[in-house]
């Protein structure tokens, strides 16, 4: 499945660009983070929350949506 | 007012005075109103470690942001015998001293305005994303989280 991922804020300067897609055989939402922390250094230790189609979602989920955000603490306002 | 597509709330930079000031004027013509609530949201000079915050850049995962500021809107419609409703908030540069996050609600009575504005204000910092890079005066930084 391609599915595409995108980065915000402090989670963007980690992975060092915005958005990527990415083939993925797993399905869970776990399994990708395992993949990405794999990728990225530095990205475990960093407070995030998960949206799929821009909806939060729990990290034990279950992935069903083509696009995923890595959401670092809100600041709005 | 309702509105059933999301519209786009940001701005780019610092939301001027001038801006507000016209929003105001524009609710002149709506008499049903008895009383408007303005809530400004300010970068603050912040001093962290003996650096001082400078300005806000701010970016935001924009398509969700304007979906969650739709259903905040929505949802403070429900709640609050509201007669409109308006929420503004910057995207890139805002200096100390200057306006990032502008919500204004009006009613025909008081009451109702003082506590849907602050409904709107505490739902707008808890569940939209939105992310400030605090910027220092030797141009260093750190990220905003709110509180």
């Amino acid at each position: 499945m391609l599915i595409t991922i995108k980065y915000f804020g402090q989670i963007a300067e980690v992975t060092a660009k915005q958005e990527e897609q990415i083939e993925i055989e797993e399905t869970s939402i776990s399994k990708l983070l395992e993949l990405l922390y794999s990728k990225y250094d530095g990205l475990k230790s960093k407070d995030f929350q998960i949206a799929q189609n821009q909806e939060l979602v729990s990290l034990e989920g279950e992935i069903t949506g083509a696009e995923i955000a890595i959401l670092p603490p809100f600041a709005g306002g | 007012m309702q509105d059933k597509k999301p519209k786009n709330v940001f701005r780019e930079g610092a939301i001027s005075s001038d801006f507000i000031g016209n929003s105001i004027y524009k609710h002149q013509t709506k008499t049903s109103i008895g009383a408007h609530n303005i809530f400004l949201g300010q970068v603050r000079a912040d001093e962290i470690d003996g650096k001082i915050v400078s300005a806000i850049e701010y970016t935001a995962y924009e398509d969700m942001a304007n979906q969650k500021f739709h259903d905040i809107r929505e949802s403070a419609f429900e709640k609050f015998e509201l007669t409109c409703m308006h929420i503004y908030h910057s995207l890139g540069t805002v200096k100390a001293g200057e306006i990032c996050l502008f919500v204004f609600v009006s009613s025909p009575r008081r009451k109702v305005v003082f506590e849907a504005l602050e409904y709107i204000v505490e739902a707008i910092k808890a569940g939209v994303p939105v992310f400030g890079k605090e910027i220092f005066e030797d141009e260093t930084h750190q990220w905003k989280v709110n509180s």
